[in-house]
């Protein structure tokens, strides 16, 4: 049995994600998307519909996705582009530990990012009424989960992560998704908005063309596959550079 | 052989005056370096060069058979729409294509967005990181004339490939007989919203792109800064639409690169917009707003890229 967490991995994955610019980076969306739900809660006051606009319409559209491209692909990409990969693979930890330790710390870093500032933001567009403010969180917190892991295992696979991952988000998610409906069953934005559709009261109109069950199995499915198939790519890992 | 240095004194032998060697018979030998004579063809081929390379480079013509990939499959994704709806309106006899040339590529912005991301740092991130800046200098070419070439060949990469799928479109709808006049106005509209579409982008993506030396950093950063305020511009759109202040929703559409570009072809290229109803810029007072705030977007960041390189590579 394999550990599952290596504090040192960890200090250094947190390091990495949260130094330099890339922090500046995930820190500026939250707070546009506090400053827009300020925006719409100071003149018109608390709307349930403005509510579920900016936090379905905005926050799990756009900066959930892209936050988890910057932490997902950023927690190992780095470092197997500049080479340094090499002393922590030649270190005696399983290389499964080093991707599920990276995997939690992208986690944290996209929670702290992204399900912190949509819990308030939910709260400053209209206190948490029909509960869409808990709806929207829920949602955010299993998107994050999700695209950690899938967003990891690009960083691993690709040395076009960052495009790769933008690609699957912007095109696949948002401009197919709303042109064939059929792409939902593909999009991890509406495996999650099936729990957001659970939670919220039926009035919300908070809906997903997804299914709840088939929402929380791909869910999972596409978490553990992602984080599985990662750790097996590290463990089998060749340096291009050797060539 | 005609060989001026060989008469040289300082090449055919003698130990140059100030160099002491340990052994007496040091010297230079003429290893047959010549002065280049032929043809100068100056600054304005120098520029016209350049745009070219950089043009060919976006589009991954001279470049690894892998960094062809991206671009070519974005430009099929581009032209595939276009494909389909002309197969329609073929096959089914419509008496108008199912969209207008000026929606195609709001339609279509995030493909282009992506395209844009992938192009712009490629133009400018590797001169940056491999610090070849001082070799262009090096040439009659001045500092103006690289913002500026790089520029106009973005701008002219992004005109190509939004107006690929308009001329398919066009050639469609000549090919099942639709209206002619209708649609060359349409058509020629649509390359109109291109041009402006393609130098207010090139100019913003240039701008953020120039920043860092880092490709995979840039292209994440012009995703960011083109795709972000469109996404709040948007909703925030719906949410003021819905409130009932429409006024407010049309003047919202000035804060992102698309909903501008949106507003200008609703104004004065005869089209719709993605506004919500109500809310669309007339070609007076707002429309002339959304125009004049494309021209100074465009401008600033122009302004920007030329002060962003006054310094570099010195």
């Amino acid at each position: 049995m394999t550990a599952i967490y290596h504090p040192t991995v960890a200090r250094l994955t947190f390091r990495a994600l949260l130094g330099r610019k890339r922090a500046l980076i995930m820190a500026v969306l939250p707070t546009l998307l506090l400053a827009i739900a300020i925006a719409v809660r100071v003149p018109t006051g608390a709307d349930d519909r403005a509510a579920v606009s900016v936090l379905g319409g905005f926050a799990l559209a756009a900066v959930v996705p892209l936050v988890c491209v910057i932490a997902g692909t950023g927690s190992i990409a780095p470092e197997i582009d500049d080479g340094s990969v090499v002393y922590l693979l030649s270190k005696p930890v399983s290389r499964q530990t080093i991707i599920t330790t990276k995997f939690i710390v992208a986690v944290a870093v996209t929670a702290l990012f992204t399900v912190v500032p949509v819990y308030v933001a939910g709260l400053i567009l209209n206190g948490n009424s029909q509960y869409i403010a808990f709806a929207y969180t829920a949602a955010t917190a299993a998107a994050v989960v999700a695209y950690s892991a899938i967003f990891l295992l690009l960083g691993v696979v690709s040395r076009n992560a960052v495009v790769i991952g933008l690609i699957y988000a912007l095109i696949w998610e948002a401009l197919f998704g709303r042109l064939m409906p059929g792409v939902g069953n593909l999009s991890v934005q509406q495996w999650s908005l099936t729990l957001a559709e659970q939670i919220a009261a039926s009035g919300a109109n908070v809906t997903s063309t997804v299914s709840l069950t088939a929402g929380v199995v791909l869910l999972v499915l596409a978490t553990v596959g992602s984080i599985w198939y990662a750790g097996r790519r590290l463990a089998s890992f060749t340096f291009a550079g050797e060539h | 052989m005609p060989n001026d240095h060989a008469a040289d004194p300082a090449t055919t032998g003698g130990t140059p005056a100030g160099t002491a060697t340990a052994r007496g018979d040091a010297r230079i030998h003429d290893i047959g370096y010549r002065g280049y004579d032929g043809p100068r063809l100056g600054r304005s081929h120098a520029r016209r060069a350049l745009v070219e390379q950089s043009v060919r480079g976006a589009f991954g013509i001279g470049r690894s058979a892998k960094s062809k990939i991206l671009p070519m499959l974005l430009l099929a994704i581009m032209v595939l729409p276009a494909v389909i709806m002309v197969a329609v309106a073929l096959v089914t006899n419509l008496d108008d294509l199912p969209l207008e040339y000026t929606r195609y590529a709001v339609m279509l912005q995030p493909v282009l967005g992506l395209y844009i991301a992938l192009a712009a740092p490629q133009m400018v991130s590797l001169d940056l990181r491999y610090r070849t800046i001082p070799l262009y200098f090096s040439r009659p070419l001045e500092r103006t004339d690289y913002v500026a070439s790089k520029l106009a060949a973005l701008a002219t990469a992004i005109f190509l490939f939004t107006s690929l799928p308009l001329v398919v479109l066009y050639a469609g709808a000549l090919l099942a007989e639709l209206d002619a006049g209708d649609q060359t106005v349409g058509f020629l509209q649509g390359l109109a919203g291109a041009v402006v579409f393609a130098l207010l982008h090139a100019a913003i993506a240039l701008l953020v792109a120039s920043l860092t030396p880092r490709r995979g950093f840039g292209v994440a950063a012009v995703i960011a800064v083109l795709t972000v305020p469109y996404f709040a511009a948007t909703s925030l759109q719906v949410i003021l639409h819905d409130l009932g202040n429409t006024a407010a929703a049309g003047w919202v559409g000035l804060l992102s690169p698309g909903t501008l570009m949106d507003g200008v072809q609703g104004a004065y290229l005869g089209g719709d917009t993605d506004f919500p109803p109500g809310s669309d810029p007339s070609a007076g007072g707002m429309g002339l707003a959304y125009l004049l705030v494309t021209v100074g977007l465009t401008a600033l960041c122009s302004f920007l890229l030329v002060r962003r390189y006054r310094k570099e590579g010195i």
